[in-house]
């Protein structure tokens, strides 16, 4: 009977983690609901184009400019900005890690802030924080929601109290006049970008293995559908549509399992850099050559500083960035609100690029790896 | 088949079917069938070159026991855990990410793209060991002097296990240039078998020299059978849970090494992600009792090989990455049915009917 | 006594792997009548209950109630035709309350009136004077309330036929009593009632026939009064059974060396278990004894002893030197060897099979590094199987499978093993038949006469009167006497345990 009793409960934890796996969050890149109308952007291969605004966030010096303005305004005002920011764990993933370092270095006493930081996977804990930091009597609560709903009364709560609320990185489900703004990634057009590039590679034949991450995450379904889409229009081969869950290992499994069918591929389009990574590491092992002057083209995401040196090295082809320097954006938008201005775009979708192995340069890696 | 034959046979298939290993082979049995069937190139072994130019053997079965190892691996401490301290362990990964990330970060001696490595790998390792039995130990001892329910103790570093991975490295994601690191997930140079298989093998030959020239056996069985007796025999109980711990955590210790190997770096929040869960299917699949007592460590580890069988079998047959976990679900079902004690005693009654009709 | 038979077995055949259970058995309950069940353990009792109840589909035979056949093939099944069973080991499910357990199963549909079911099992409680609550869990009643909660629940069945099998086992003398008036008051109401017992005493006073069994076979049905208890056994046992009372006599005493200090020595020992510090010593070759009513702390005493329980103070010489003993193992290692009084919970480690039970304590002793070989540990089985007469399929049947009788056994091998100087038996012979219990008294003597010590506590007294030399009276987790020689008589200890003379300073 003890047996039994195990054995059903063995069959209920594999249902659990298997439904687990559906649901978990994803880990890699934020949400955004946003309408892909962004339009496919040509420069993403021109990679050398300064776009001021992406510039704005990643570069030190920009930050230290704000640092400068903001130092002059305490100097005016004499006194810091009080600031909340609850966001995900920073343990979470390299796009997490570098988007607390971001929010970090541009949120601190000598930019003329005070600042909280609350960590949290749990939307119920990340609701707790959010109230403890209206009671602390925050002027701004900067929110990047684990979940995309349950936020209305505790923001209510915040409008009443007179704190401002601007979300960051994924936006939730509540009446806009709730919050000021949202900054956010475009995952469909970060997937668009990337499909684009490949059309302009002119390949005679496409046959590609796609390693997608966690199902329903906001990243894969925005990245995954961009490369549905097209390959159906433009009748190229899927030899094989499998989730490696974000994940190296499973990734490497996957490519294996393709490579021991003897099918043949030239190109792997893994949603995230791990998994091309992974995906690399089977072909390695089988002798397939891949990157600039190999067989097999190699597109990961989210410029992990890893990914762009194998792009310089020509062992990729291209990534797309997923940008987590959202920090210069919600400066500006403080600084905004604090001399009386409006704010004209409620959701401002962040500019995002991709790098090409053949144009990438050293300057691109130490700028936008993470 | 001849007639005089055929009692013999079915005395054979009737004890069989009540033996341990009766699930692991039929399930084995079953998927080996189905992929002969459908395709027979899925055995199909092959020799082809990979990028460091060493001829070495490719194709499924070979990915299977590359792949399986790992899993193999865990389920030897798992079992033994399970036996002694009458749960599991679902911190494995969290645990795995640990071993890992602790190896690369003395690999790497700190500097994320360390050009040479910083220690010999095997020292590296066996500090990465020592972490990995630490952790093993504080599981060990929450289960075994604070009675806590394993599934409950390991929850805190399940919970925990991955940021403090994390931590190891400052957040970074080192990589290893060194050829020679991704030899252990990999191949050596002049050996055309996956690596990973040695180190199980190697595994399994010292579990089973544990097995013969100790107790552990006798004493973990007793302690999970009964502990009040056993501590009336003169065991310590606290002491051979926490044990069982402490190798659970030299097996996470070797299958981090291999992990981080693969790629020569880690993700520490995929890294192994629910290999537990898989580990203790194997240990489930070998015909094991969850609640503890007596247990049979070959079941367990033919348990991990047909996991990853069956991973490979969904992989090759293009299983829509949405229903993968369905599919996985369902076969896990009809095995873990096959292993309870009715259907088995059902099947060996019906073994009986044969005999007795072929001997009138 | 009406001849109208209730229920009837015939031909009862069960086979097991490698056991013939039982072997064209009859078994005839006629209507308000108790009827004794009697015979060794592995003599078919328990089988032919359990086919009787559903537990176990016969193999052959026909089963009928009143006269019209009927097809019993679950628990389920029998308590539907009128069958209720009250079991030695507590079946009830110790987390549920008490009235949740006297229904439990038994609501016709999902709902269930919470209110009505506590206030009917309260008036069932207090009509058969149990002393427990109806919405108390059941786990915090002693082990005899749940016992009579237990058969409260099969009475309140409405069965015809009542199976009480060793409910007596742990319950103590006025309970017992109860229980008796209890099955003579169904009695009266015409319940058939079958009995299984190992205490001959309970027989003779409450019983009206008598079916003895042995080795799978019917050996006869007797009224009782045409069958004095020397037959009784002599029927049981299968041979001419003169005078098992005189046992002692058959082995020599010890000659014990004048100079030789005792064996084991304790002064002021006292443990967590809440006894009160105690003087205790035993010398070489002496059998001595724990002895009082259930929860006098006899079991405790020896618990302290062996370093079971935590021992919180007192100091303990062994051979006249000083010795620390904080947990079994120290004992162990000092050549204490312990059985103990629950052998299901604290003895047996189920699963495994007899071999590893046996060898369990000596390899513990020899070192985790250095197993017993194969061929070693088949030679111990092999030898104490055949010296203790164990009846067993293999040395490799899980012990679990084993009659009380034959586990005991095994366990006794167990510490014979280690070759222990001084051995506590804490009562070895509950719940296992006439014939292993002799076997038991017998292996004492033939031990101490060899030069071992023994400490034996038995709930019966007149085992321990035959073969121990000295008793410690124990009341109220105190030592309050001590009886040799002349004062050794079933009266003198009564009164003691009763409290006619306290020796013991410490009890006040």
């Amino acid at each position: 009977m003890k047996k039994k009793l195990a054995l059903l409960l063995v069959a209920g934890m594999t249902m659990a983690s298997v439904i687990g796996c559906g649901s978990s969050a994803e880990t890699t890149a934020p949400a955004a609901d946003t309408a892909a109308d962004t339009a496919a952007d040509d420069a993403a291969a021109d990679t050398a184009a300064d776009d001021a605004a992406a510039d704005t966030a990643a570069d030190d010096a920009a930050a230290d400019t704000a640092a400068d303005d903001a130092a002059a305004d305490t100097a005016a005002s004499g006194e810091l900005i009080k600031v909340g920011i609850i966001n995900n764990d920073p343990n979470e993933s390299g796009y997490r890690t570098a988007n607390d370092a971001d929010l970090k270095a541009t949120f601190c006493e000598a930019n003329g802030y005070d600042a909280s930081f609350a960590y949290s996977l749990k939307n119920e804990e990340q609701i707790n924080s959010a109230q403890q930091f209206i009671q602390d009597g925050v002027d701004y609560l900067l929110l990047s929601a684990a979940d995309t709903s349950g936020w209305d009364s505790v923001l209510q709560d915040a409008q009443a109290n007179g704190v401002r609320v601007i979300l960051f990185d994924r936006t939730i489900d509540a009446d806009p006049s709730l919050y000021e703004a949202s900054i956010v990634s475009d995952m469909r057009a970060e997937g668009d970008k990337a499909v684009e590039w490949m059309k302009s590679q002119n390949l005679g034949e496409y046959n590609i293995i796609h390693i997608q991450g966690v199902m329903g995450s906001a990243a894969q379904i925005g990245r995954s559908d961009a490369l549905t889409e097209t390959a159906a229009a433009e009748g190229w081969n899927i030899v094989m549509e499998q989730t490696a869950n974000w994940n190296a290992e499973e990734a490497q499994q996957i490519v294996q399992s393709v490579i021991d069918s003897g099918e043949s591929f030239n190109v792997i389009y893994a949603e995230n850099d791990n998994m091309a990574q992974g995906a690399v590491a089977a072909l390695d092992s089988a002798g397939i050559t891949h990157g600039v002057n190999g067989d097999v083209k190699i597109i990961g995401f989210d410029t992990n500083k890893f990914a762009l040196e194998e792009l310089l090295a020509g062992n990729w082809n291209y990534d797309g960035q997923c940008n987590p320097f959202q920090s210069s954006y919600i400066d500006d938008i403080i600084k905004t609100l604090e001399s009386g201005g409006t704010i004209s775009e409620k959701t401002i979708i962040m500019d995002e690029k991709g790098f090409d192995a053949e144009t990438i340069t050293q300057e691109d890696v130490d700028t936008y790896g993470i | 088949m001849q007639n005089q034959n055929k009692s013999g046979v079915s005395v054979f298939l009737g004890r069989l079917v009540r033996s341990q290993y009766f699930i692991p082979l039929t399930a084995l049995l079953l998927l080996a069938v189905f992929n002969l069937i459908a395709d027979p190139a899925f055995f199909k072994i092959t020799v082809t070159t990979n990028s460091a130019g060493n001829r070495v053997l490719a194709g499924t079965p070979i990915t299977i026991l590359d792949y399986g190892s790992e899993l193999a691996i865990l389920a030897i401490g798992m079992t033994l855990v399970t036996a002694a301290a009458k749960g599991q362990d679902i911190s494995v990964g969290a645990a795995v990410a640990i071993a890992g990330s602790f190896i690369l970060r003395m690999l790497s001696g700190g500097n994320a793209n360390a050009a040479t490595l910083q220690m010999p790998i095997i020292c590296a390792f066996l500090l990465g060991c020592i972490v990995a039995m630490l952790f093993g130990a504080f599981n060990g001892v929450l289960v075994a002097f604070f009675k806590i329910q394993p599934m409950i103790a390991t929850l805190i570093l399940y919970t925990a296990g991955r940021s403090i991975a994390a931590w190891f490295n400052n957040n970074e994601l080192p990589i290893i240039k060194d050829a020679s690191f991704s030899y252990i997930g990999g191949f050596i140079p002049g050996i055309p078998i996956p690596t990973p298989f040695f180190i199980m093998v190697i595994c399994v030959v010292i579990i089973t020299l544990v097995l013969k020239f100790t107790n552990l056996r006798l004493y973990a069985q007793a302690v999970g059978i009964n502990e009040n007796s056993a501590r009336l025999n003169g065991l310590n109980p606290a002491a051979i849970k926490i044990l069982s711990f402490v190798i659970l955590g030299l097996c996470v210790a070797v299958v981090g090494l291999i992990k981080v190997s693969r790629v020569s770096s880690i993700n520490y929040s995929v890294i192994a992600k629910d290999i537990e869960m898989d580990a203790i299917l194997a240990v489930a699949l070998g015909g094991n009792s969850l609640s503890g007592g007596k247990f049979n460590m070959a079941t367990s580890i033919m348990g991990a090989y047909i996991i990853q069988f069956l991973t490979q079998t969904l992989y090759k047959y293009k299983v829509p990455s949405e229903a993968l976990p369905a599919y996985k679900a369902v076969v896990v079902i009809v095995l873990v049915i096959m292993s309870a004690p009715t259907v088995r005693e059902f099947f060996s009654s019906r073994m009986k009917k044969v005999k007795v009709k072929e001997v009138a | 006594m009406s001849d109208n038979i209730l229920l009837q077995m015939k031909n009862i055949h069960k086979r097991f792997p490698g056991v013939y259970a039982l072997q064209g058995v009859d078994f005839k309950l006629r209507a308000g009548e108790i009827h004794a069940l009697m015979g060794e353990n592995g003599a078919g009792k328990s089988t032919l209950i359990k086919v009787l109840t559903g537990v176990y589909t016969k193999d052959e035979g026909e089963i009928s109630i009143e006269g019209s056949p009927v097809a019993i093939h679950s628990p389920q099944a029998a308590q539907n035709v009128g069958i209720s069973t009250v079991y030695q080991e507590i079946t009830l499910c110790p987390n549920l309350s008490v009235a949740e357990n006297m229904f439990i199963g038994r609501t016709a549909g999902l709902g269930q009136n919470w209110k009505k079911m506590n206030s009917d099992a309260e008036k069932i409680l207090q009509s058969l004077d149990i002393p427990a609550k109806a919405t108390q869990q059941l786990s915090s009643c002693s082990i005899a309330v749940q016992q009579m909660v237990a058969i409260a629940r099969a009475v309140d069945m409405d069965c015809k036929v009542l199976i009480l099998d060793e409910p007596t086992s742990s319950l103590d003398e006025s309970e017992v009593a109860k229980l008796f008036k209890l099955m003579r008051d169904l009695k009266g109401r015409g319940v058939g009632i079958i009995f299984v017992t190992h205490f001959l005493d309970q027989v003779y006073e409450v019983c009206d026939r008598i079916t003895v069994m042995r080795d799978g076979q019917l050996v006869g049905e007797y009224v009782i009064e045409d069958l004095p208890r020397v037959q009784l056994v002599s029927k049981m046992l299968g041979k001419e059974f003169n005078d098992m009372d005189d046992i002692s006599g058959e082995y020599q005493t010890y000659e014990r060396k004048a100079d030789e200090k005792p064996v084991f020595e304790a002064k002021g020992l006292a443990s967590e278990s809440g006894i009160k510090p105690f003087d205790f010593h035993i010398d070489k070759g002496e059998v001595n004894g724990f002895t009082g009513l259930l929860g006098s702390g006899r079991s405790e005493c020896v618990r302290a002893i062996f370093g079971a329980d935590k021992v919180t103070g007192g100091s303990v010489k062994m051979n006249g030197k000083d010795v620390k003993i904080r947990k079994p193992l120290d004992a162990m290692r000092h050549g204490i060897a312990y059985l103990p009084e629950d052998r299901k919970v604290d003895g047996i480690v189920g699963d495994l099979s007899v071999r590893d039970n046996l060898i369990l304590a000596a390899q513990v002793l020899k070192g985790f590094l250095k197993p017993f070989s194969k061929a070693e540990a088949n030679k111990f089985a092999d030898e104490y199987i055949k010296l203790l007469s164990i009846k067993t399929a293999s040395a490799d049947t899980p012990i679990k499978s084993l009659s009380g009788g034959n586990q005991q056994k095994v366990i006794v091998a167990r510490w014979l093993l280690t070759h222990p100087e001084y051995l506590i038996l804490d009562e070895p012979t509950r719940g296992i038949d006439v014939g292993t219990k002799t076997d038991i008294q017998k292996l004492v003597l033939k031990l101490a006469s060899e030069g071992m010590s023994v400490t034996f506590i038995s709930s019966e007294l007149d085992e321990m009167l035959r073969t121990c030399s000295r008793l410690v009276v124990m009341r109220d987790l105190n030592v309050v006497g001590e009886l040799t020689g002349q004062d050794m008589n079933q009266s003198k200890v009564m009164s003691t345990i009763a409290g006619g003379e306290k020796q013991n300073a410490e009890s006040k």
